[in-house]
């Protein structure tokens, strides 16, 4: 660790920043971009990169990986029952009602299950830390998460902006990842597909994902693939190739369940493959990930995910949850309304960072719009305490500053186990003092490092460097 | 794995699109020189032949403007409200090469991402100078996905662009001809009158050919030397011929990789045959325009036997 | 009682389609009360036909037609033999538990208008079957037969604003209702001797079915103001008509199209 400090004192500051603008300039011309939802002028912005790296210690990550994999493997458990025998409501860990009152529980597809019976094969996990061993999970992602293209492109940059750094350290290679996705793919073909047809579903290329639903295809070396371009017919799915139709075998979809199949999901839809799910349910196709996955990451589930954790692997949860209160349970709705100005209010169903209340950095105005909102309909919202983020150092305008960040590695899990890919992708809060790190509201990233073994000893406090005479602090 | 047919078709139309917008540059780059940098200035009838060669003289009857070098210039390059303008034609390819990203090496993608972002947030185009600069600008970032695509594999991905190329370079010189062979030979003047030598640069400007005729002709210049090297020399890449053999040639090559063989591979060896036995003499003779009318629609044609054919049409 | 059911859909596209993917809910089961002695589906062109089940598991028959294609007819007949049993469903394939059934759609969100209704409507009444009879007749007395096809899309708070209601609609408001009183209930498609009386009908049957604990799922046809019983062969349960529609279609082409549907279901002459 104190040779990242030292790397930082090294180079000078206008060095970092015209380094960190290069690699800008890389995103914006390979256009790597995304819309931002609710701006008239939504064309195509970049997510800003931050050139510090964050660091992970080899016994750090391996807790990590040990807490992500119990979890990960939990999630399909879950949904494997929720969809089929149900044991978990028998046993009353969860109240019945939170599954079949949750519109993320899909009864279109209950009693359908997935080839191999795997349904979260791509999972995003949100880690926060608090301090030298307190990783929590914000929130889990087992739908369709991304992010993993700038996991490997911010790596890609960083090797050629800073190689040196990599002299310095041992770093991980996460550029297998797409080997390893493909991997997962071809595990969970269908039975009896001998060489699978793997392709990228996308819902096209005006959609904010979409430089990285190509860039993984592209890195696969499998088709990117429109609705228009499949067909199912018989119960199976084809594609349009020049010379005719082809047999697909394995789809990994980046477009929601609700516009998967306009004969199940929503009638209207005309991004979707009518008889996808037929195909789906004669067992003739992978979906990765499978639909109905909502009800595992939704928030409203999100508090239950130790019961859970516990109930499927007969252990703790090695990864804890973040507080969280439920505002459908008048006790916690009665504290949340007490204590507005010190929490974090969250949509049940709201993602990006939208319908949010942070208590401390709130006006009272919307404190006060929050209040009626909860009142009204209590069930929507959770609440979790301000956590006392971990910042790591950041290049700001005026030199290196802490700033909060958060961390999303990525889960793979296939018919023959589950494995998490060394590194991630780490969102930065690029405002001082801001905890939200959300891409749509000025959050920017910065490139993963997990050190193999036999380097660095861990710090007191680990992610406190010192640098340049200033010791981060930590937001109370 | 055959190439899904809704790629091969944005393929095509990215090498279309990207084809078109480069001539649209050089059109005006050589119109821009005609009139302000030659010495004896050409005026509107240079830039009312630039809107007809583009097929936008309609489009731009319906702006406000008048016709001259400031109007014509920013409408053939800047302005977005029409099809032709070279926005426009990058904005298109750039959709179809976003369409097929994972068919393109980061290079052609970045050639095509990078010709867009010459226009990003750009406004007005500005004097003479300034509409130079812009119009290279697009030439260059051309030639780059040109040499982009030269460098990547030579699998069906590069033939489609090609043969996107091939089929829009032929229109584009073709029409290029048909509009300027009014004043190649103006009415009541014999082949080999009074020559504007002006004029004929701009022509030869516009195929990027001033070096090919010296190189091909040691006559000085002569309109029936400029009609036979637009198009019956092989020899230069925009001439018809030239696009002609390449068309059949790319069908050729699709045919060996795809096995897809038929009827666009029929009809353009029958137009290579005829186009080997032309004589530009008698083309000049029996008319002209007439030649490249019937030229053009046999193109649009076998554009859309090619549809067909690779099952995107 | 044995009933003998003619069904036909005849679809007509203004321009031939290249393509059509149809899911049919068209296949009556076996439950204790109700036994399906002959059915056939039938289809007037080349098409592949692939059976399954839908997620609350109706049975269902995919369709797949390769264009092109300017019409299609759809054709169901057979015989089903039916016993009264009050309206209580026994022994049907169940794989959804009624809690799931408290959830409501776009189709059949409840309005104040409809609260209040319903309200009033069960006040009297003391266990829950006998209030919701009560709410059965009260709809059945608060509506005209609309014996026309039933409009697609049309929710229970728009039908609820209107004097006239189909047989859809009417059963959309009765599940809307039902869940304000924190009962759940579904939609059902199928076949009824009783709809309207007339001999031939522009579109199946639908009516509604409330869980009462103790009881299990309890059908009621607001359109009828009785319970469903030996006259009624339920078809395909669901959310709302939506879900248990007997055909949900998607076709590749331009142009539009025109659907007729023709039923027929008579006691059989053996």
């Amino acid at each position: 660790m104190a040779a990242l400090g030292q790397w930082i004192e090294d180079t000078p500051a206008h060095e970092l920043r015209r380094r960190q603008e290069s690699a800008e300039a890389t995103f914006r011309q390979l256009g790597i971009t995304f819309a931002v939802y609710g701006e008239s002028d939504a064309s195509e912005r970049i997510i800003p990169f931050d050139i510090v790296p964050r660091i992970f210690l080899a016994d750090e990550w391996r807790r990590l990986s040990e807490g992500l994999v119990q979890r990960v493997e939990a999630i399909n458990a879950f949904l494997d029952d929720i969809y089929g025998a149900r044991k978990i409501l028998d046993a009353g860990v969860l109240p019945p009602d939170l599954i079949f009152g949750n519109a993320q529980f899909r009864p279109e597809i209950a009693g359908m299950r997935p080839p191999h019976g795997i349904w979260a094969h791509i999972c995003g996990i949100d880690l926060v830390r608090t301090g030298p061993d307190d990783f929590f999970v914000l929130e889990d992602n087992a739908r369709t998460p991304s992010g993993v293209s700038y996991m490997l492109e911010n790596r890609e940059a960083m090797l050629r902006l800073c190689p040196e750094l990599f002299r310095e350290f041992r770093v991980a290679a996460v550029d297998s990842y797409p080997d390893r996705l493909l991997e997962t793919m071809k595990s969970v073909a269908p039975h009896g597909a001998m060489n699978p047809v793997c392709v990228v579903l996308t819902p096209g290329h005006y959609n904010s994902a979409y430089y990285e639903h190509s860039f993984l295809a592209d890195s696969m070396g499998i088709e990117l693939v429109e609705a228009a371009d499949l067909v199912v017919d018989d119960d199976i799915v084809w594609m349009r190739t020049i010379g005719g139709m082809v047999r697909v075998d394995v789809i990994y979809r980046r477009i929601d369940d609700d516009y998967l199949d306009p004969l199940v999901f929503r009638p209207d839809s005309m991004l979707g493959v009518p008889g996808l799910i037929a195909a789906y349910a004669a067992g003739n196709v992978a979906l990765l990930n499978a639909p109905g996955n909502g009800i595992a990451d939704d928030k409203a589930i999100y508090s239950y995910m130790p019961e859970i954790v516990k109930f499927y692997s007969g252990g703790e949860a090695k990864l804890p949850n973040v507080e969280t209160w439920r505002c459908r349970e008048p006790q916690a709705l009665k504290y949340v309304l007490d204590n507005l100005d010190k929490v974090v209010v969250k949509l049940v169903d709201g993602s990006g960072g939208y319908g949010m209340l942070v208590g401390p950095t709130a006006s009272k105005q919307e404190i006060e719009d929050f209040r009626a909102a909860l009142i009204a309909e209590p069930e929507r919202y959770i609440a979790q305490p301000t956590l006392a983020l971990s910042t790591v150092p950041t290049l700001a305008d005026s030199g290196l500053a802490p700033r909060h960040v958060d961390f999303r590695p990525f889960v793979l899990t296939g018919s023959k186990g589950v494995q998490v890919v060394p590194g991630g992708l780490t969102r930065v809060a690029l405002k001082p003092g801001s905890l939200v790190v959300n891409s749509s509201q000025g959050g920017g990233t910065k490139d993963s490092f997990v050190l193999m073994d036999g380097q660095g000893q861990r710090p007191p406090m680990a992610q406190s460097q010192t640098m340049g005479g200033m010791t981060q602090g930590q937001q109370q | 794995m055959l190439m899904l047919s809704r790629t091969a078709s944005s393929l095509y139309w990215l090498g279309r699109y990207i084809e078109r917008a480069d001539f649209v540059a050089r059109l005006v780059e050589a119109t821009v020189r005609l009139d302000v940098l030659s010495p004896r200035p050409a005026g509107e009838a240079a830039w009312v032949s630039a809107l007809r060669v583009t097929e936008t003289d309609t489009a731009f009857d319906q702006t406000p403007g008048e016709v001259s070098q400031k109007n014509v210039a920013h409408f053939l390059t800047i302005d977005s409200s029409h099809q032709g303008s070279i926005v426009r034609c990058l904005d298109m390819a750039r959709n179809n090469a976003r369409a097929v990203r994972t068919a393109l090496t980061r290079e052609a993608w970045t050639a095509v991402n990078r010709a867009w972002l010459v226009f990003d947030k750009r406004a007005s185009v500005g004097g003479a100078v300034a509409t130079l600069n812009l119009v290279e600008a697009v030439q260059t970032e051309a030639r780059g996905f040109e040499g982009a695509i030269h460098k990547m594999l030579r699998n069906e991905t590069t033939q489609f662009i090609r043969l996107g190329q091939a089929v829009e370079r032929a229109d584009n010189t073709a029409r290029l001809l048909d509009v300027k062979y009014h004043l190649l030979l103006p009415e009541g003047e014999r082949v080999g009158g009074v020559v504007d030598r002006d004029q004929w640069t701009t022509i030869l400007q516009t195929v990027s050919a001033v070096t090919a005729y010296r190189w091909l002709y040691s006559e000085g210049l002569k309109p029936a030397n400029v009609i036979d090297l637009l198009i019956a020399r092989h020899e230069l890449p925009r001439s018809l011929a030239a696009s002609v053999e390449e068309t059949v040639d790319i069908l050729a090559r699709l045919a060996k990789r795809t096995g897809l063989h038929g009827e666009a591979d029929r009809m353009a060896r029958m137009r290579h045959m005829r186009m080997a036995k032309t004589r530009t003499g008698e083309v000049i003779v029996s008319g002209l325009h007439q030649y490249l009318q019937a030229f053009l629609s046999e193109n649009d044609l076998l554009h859309e036997a090619i549809g067909r054919q690779f099952k995107f049409g | 009682m044995r009933l003998s059911i003619d069904h036909h859909t005849i679809y007509r596209f203004s321009v031939p389609q290249g393509r059509l993917t149809q899911m049919l809910r068209l296949t009556p089961e076996d439950t204790h009360d109700q036994t399906v002695a002959s059915w056939h589906l039938h289809v007037d062109c080349d098409a592949r036909l692939r059976p399954g089940r839908d997620g609350f598991g109706n049975k269902v028959t995919m369709l797949y037609v390769a264009g092109p294609i300017d019409s299609i007819e759809i054709a169901v007949s057979g015989e089903v033999l039916t016993n009264s049993a009050d309206g209580v469903v026994h022994g049907a394939h169940e794989v959804l538990p009624p809690a799931l059934f408290l959830r409501a759609t776009p189709l059949t969100l409840a309005t104040a208008a409809i609260a209040d209704f319903t309200a009033s409507a069960v006040s009297a009444g003391t266990d829950l079957v006998g209030r919701l009879h009560r709410l059965n007749l009260a709809l059945n007395a608060r509506f005209v037969a609309d014996r026309d096809r039933p409009v697609t899309g049309r929710t229970a708070a728009q039908a609820f604003a209107l004097d006239r209601a189909t047989p859809r609609d009417m059963a959309h408001v009765f599940i809307a209702a039902a869940r304000t009183l924190g009962v759940p209930a579904r939609y059902v498609s199928g076949y009824s001797r009783f709809a309207f009386g007339g001999e031939h009908r522009p579109a199946p049957h639908g009516w509604a079915e409330a869980y009462v604990a103790g009881l299990g799922w309890v059908a009621f046809d607001p359109s009828a103001g009785r319970s469903a019983d030996e006259a009624y062969v339920r078809v395909a349960v669901a959310l709302d008509a939506a879900g248990a529609a007997a055909v949900a279609g998607s076709r590749l082409g331009e142009g539009d199209e025109e659907m007729d549907v023709d039923v027929t279901v008579a006691p059989a002459s053996d």
